[in-house]
């Protein structure tokens, strides 16, 4: 468990400095305009599997993202509780690594309540006994937590943008940091098996792409660049993810204003 | 001559006072107003005449165009910006107004507001939760330089900024295209068109 965690930061480090090295040192006027230090080192590999993305998400994700959306109510709902509970075995190590100690015990509290009372987690009564709202965590964001570099932005076959340190991040998850991977797929139990670990994500997928079927096709609509559109909402969202922004903490969000300071349309 | 002089100017600084509007009043007055074009009963492409010229009233959609441009604005000549801006503003209000005309009376309540420096107010809202979807958290960031006319520089919802995402897609086709400006102008007018 030791070895691979170290390969696994070894490689973290290796991919965020690699990004820097790429650059050819030329001061180009229009970096700037990227996200801080986020550089798309493979935009013609990205664009290529962004599009590919697209063809795939029009032909499969979507239409089954619609019949999900026809579902009655309460089977939606309870899928939904159901995977955002299993998220919480990521969580609750993450809540961990972050030095979150309290958090990660009221999350282990909301994952066994709801998985005992709420019936394998399709009931979330942990929000209904007053538990704080649930904040998803990930390896990605814990390296962003302890200061490692995003590296370069990517766009993954299927699972759509991510950045080298966010990858390196979801491979922890079957190297060892997802219990749930884990019991499914190395575990000696009758009932669990590798296809369920695969469907529990795939379903994780389609609830995201059902919950969003009229803001990703109104981003698409009014995008005059729906690629650069869809980088930069990924990556202000994780930004604020590993910032663990919340609303009411206003400095933190609006730190960067010198962008705005010196536009003056009077 | 004086005392006008002094009554002029006592005059103007308790009036100057009184009209200045305070941010998240003016939010709350312009979410009113789109409220109630959205949820009349009138086609959609009157609806959507009726958003765009409150936008042009409280949104300072030259600014907006400037942020857009990032660094690039510093190298446009005046012909440059004047032809930049008449096709920004279309293209800003058919994106924004067709963005918003997909509505039908959403309800959007202001919650609070955030004095970040004299310039900019943030104010923050949630656009009410529905059987469809969840809460949406909405921050305005709000230009305040003129107290008297306030006007709405960006649209953060959850988190996300609008006009950084619009900045960061024109630092894109600009990139893609050497920083050649036509590039740009030429997208921005399909777009308007279409």
């Amino acid at each position: 468990m030791i070895k691979k965690l170290t390969i696994i930061l070894i490689s973290v480090f290796l991919f965020s400095f690699s990004a820097y090295a790429g650059s050819d040192g030329k001061l180009d006027l229009l970096e700037k305009e990227q996200p801080k230090k986020i550089k798309d080192c493979f935009e013609k590999l990205n664009r290529a599997t962004f599009s590919f993305n697209q063809g795939l998400d029009k032909a499969i994700i979507k239409p089954i993202a619609k019949g999900y959306r026809n579902l009655p109510d309460p089977i939606q709902k309870g899928t939904k509780n159901a995977v955002t509970n299993l998220s919480n075995l990521i969580t609750i190590p993450n809540n961990i690594l972050q030095g979150d100690v309290k958090l990660a015990v009221i999350n282990t509290g909301r994952l066994i309540v709801n998985t005992t009372v709420g019936l394998l987690g399709t009931v979330d009564v942990a929000n209904k006994m007053g538990f704080p709202k649930y904040v998803k965590e990930d390896y990605g964001q814990t390296l962003g937590a302890w200061g490692v570099g995003p590296g370069c932005y990517v766009v993954l076959p299927v699972l759509g943008p991510s950045t080298l340190r966010d990858t390196a991040g979801s491979f922890a998850n079957i190297m060892g940091g997802d219990p749930w991977y884990n019991a499914s797929v190395h575990g000696n139990n009758e009932f669990l098996s590798e296809g369920l670990y695969i469907t529990s994500k795939a379903i994780s997928g389609v609830d995201f792409r059902a919950d969003n079927l009229e803001s990703f096709d109104n981003l698409e609509e009014n995008s005059i660049d729906f690629y650069a559109s869809v980088r930069s909402l990924y990556l202000q969202d994780r930004e604020n993810k590993i910032d663990n922004n919340q609303r009411g903490n206003v400095e933190v969000i609006y730190k960067n204003e010198e962008d705005w300071e010196e536009i003056d349309s009077n | 001559m004086k005392k006008i002089l002094i009554i002029l100017l006592l005059f103007n600084l308790k009036f100057g006072h009184v009209s200045s509007i305070e941010p998240e009043i003016f939010v709350q007055s312009t979410v009113n107003r789109a409220s109630q074009v959205l949820s009349k009963d009138i086609s959609k492409e009157d609806k959507i005449n009726e958003l765009k010229s409150i936008a042009k009233e409280t949104v300072d959609i030259k600014g907006i165009g400037f942020y857009s441009l990032g660094s690039a604005r510093k190298n446009l000549d005046n012909n440059q910006k004047q032809k930049y801006f008449i096709l920004f503003e279309n293209y800003f209000l058919k994106s924004f107004s067709s963005r918003l005309s997909e509505y039908t009376n959403p309800k959007i309540e202001v919650k609070g507001k955030e004095v970040l420096n004299k310039n900019y107010t943030i104010v923050r809202s949630s656009l009410i939760s529905t059987s469809e979807r969840p809460e949406v958290k909405i921050d305005w960031r709000v230009y305040t330089k003129n107290p008297d006319s306030p006007l709405i520089r960006d649209l953060i919802i959850e988190g996300l900024s609008l006009a950084r995402t619009q900045k960061e897609e024109f630092a894109s086709i600009l990139n893609s295209n050497d920083g050649n400006i036509d590039s740009l102008f030429k997208i921005l007018k399909e777009f308007s068109k279409n």
